[in-house]
């Protein structure tokens, strides 16, 4: 047992917890709501177990559903984004990201703010995309990713910023 | 074999989101499709339990406006109490006609969603209490959906706020019928749609629920009609209807046994058959 281990075990239960009983209650102009649960999948380490990263994902998406009673939208979406973690993660910092010692919960470079919002995009579209599951109401499906995305970056940033270990 | 076991080990990491990925998906689907045993729902201990510890906390801060209902329904059944000529006469819940109050449950709302295109309610009493699967979900203003998922002491609803709704509604003063369903715009309006053009009707007028109807007793309340839009392609009418209900803010309600359903569907079953 390692402290990164527990420090995930730890998140995942609080950010779960955080979702169901604030964000989740949240509905901002009535169909707005915020997802920072997948700050989970994000503050993943990344020289971490792949994995383990897909099953926990798997785990907290079904357990969201569970609670929002969406059939296994949410564990979908975060299925997918746990998948395509590295592919962002090449994208946002460049080829040898994983020489790089990253930490995403600091300072908000151009790099972990487009690795943050390319996350979350993926994330909602997969899920409004599932949830309304008709492609007639593509266009509400936009809206809905464009708002919930924006909304959802706030909080995150406002979380990470909160969290941040300020040891120097 | 060793080439299998290699190519697994290599791809361990795709094979695991894909087998994930098929059993996430087939959930979703099934949870799109209308029958269906739904394996991912909030009437379980775990999620139950915690909506209802959740909900307690919450009730606090509701409790000024569900003390104002509350006081309202009072004021409404103590004028109904003094008007009425004997007292001694059949006992009557408001409005439900037919429903005599052995077939009521109350029960409580515990969680409430209305942000996504397919809405469930959770309530806080089970088959522990009789609910059952189909049963009639109401509360002093009109419907609000249909029992979905029973759990012992836990039950979804389907909400009217849900494209997969359907429910048997009618103009309430000329017996014209249509069905009632959501385009999941609004949380303050349903649609309902295959009203013949032969209906009479205005802006304002009231919708209540249809005789077809084996869950709902007749002539429960739903809305007004707010908006009629006239297709030139077909014969029917559709109409937007604001709900009498606020369905953003619901505390208690009642759970409509229907002793006549199990007969209405065995002779309409056996009616097929021959």
């Amino acid at each position: 047992m390692n402290s990164t281990l527990l420090v995930n075990i730890f998140r995942f239960i609080l950010l779960l917890a955080i979702q169901i009983i604030i964000f989740n209650n949240m509905n901002f102009l009535g169909y707005i709501s915020p997802f920072p649960y997948i700050l989970f999948i994000i503050l993943y380490p990344v020289n971490g177990n792949k994995s383990g990263l897909v099953a926990a994902s798997f785990l907290l998406g079904i357990i969201m559903d569970l609670f929002s009673n969406s059939g296994g939208t949410h564990a979908t979406a975060c299925l997918v984004l746990a998948y395509f973690r590295p592919s962002i993660f090449k994208f946002a910092f460049g080829l040898s990201y994983e020489y790089q010692t990253i930490k995403l919960n600091d300072v908000l470079t151009p790099q972990r703010f487009s690795f943050i919002l390319l996350s979350v995009v993926i994330h909602h579209f997969t899920l409004f995309l599932l949830e309304a599951f008709q492609l007639s109401y593509i266009l509400d499906t936009l809206l809905t990713t464009l708002l919930s995305t924006v909304f959802t970056i706030i909080i995150c940033i406002i979380i990470i910023y909160l969290i941040k270990p300020n040891k120097r | 074999m060793q080439q299998i076991f290699n190519f697994i080990f290599k791809n361990s990491n795709r094979i695991l989101f894909l087998l994930l990925l098929g059993i996430s998906l087939s959930l979703t689907i099934q949870s799109h499709s209308f029958h269906r045993s739904k394996i991912i729902s909030s009437a379980n201990f775990l999620s139950g339990g915690v909506y209802e510890k959740v909900n307690n906390l919450n009730e606090y801060l509701n409790l000024k406006t569900q003390n104002d209902a509350l006081a309202l329904e009072n004021a409404k059944l103590k004028s109904l109490l003094f008007n009425s000529e004997d007292t001694t006469a059949v006992r009557k819940l408001d409005s439900l006609k037919g429903v005599k109050l052995e077939d009521i449950i109350v029960s409580k709302v515990i969680h409430n969603s209305y942000n996504v295109y397919e809405n469930y309610l959770t309530l806080n009493s089970g088959e522990l209490q009789g609910v059952k699967t189909d049963m009639g979900v109401v509360n002093s203003l009109g419907i609000i959906g249909i029992i979905e998922n029973t759990s012992p002491k836990y039950a979804t609803v389907i909400s009217i706020l849900n494209k997969r709704t359907q429910i048997n509604a009618k103009i309430k003063k000329s017996n014209h019928f249509g069905s009632l369903n959501w385009n999941g715009k609004s949380t303050g309006f349903v649609q309902l749609t295959d009203l013949p053009r032969l209906a009479l009707i205005k802006i304002g007028d009231t919708i209540v629920t249809g005789g077809q109807s084996v869950i709902f007793p007749e002539n429960i309340n739903i809305g007004t009609i707010a908006k009629i839009y006239r297709d030139t392609q077909t014969n029917f009418y559709t109409l937007d209807i604001k709900l009498f209900n606020d369905m953003t803010n619901l505390g208690h309600v009642y759970i409509i046994k229907s002793k006549d359903r199990d007969e209405i569907t065995n002779l309409e079953k056996r009616e097929k058959d021959e």
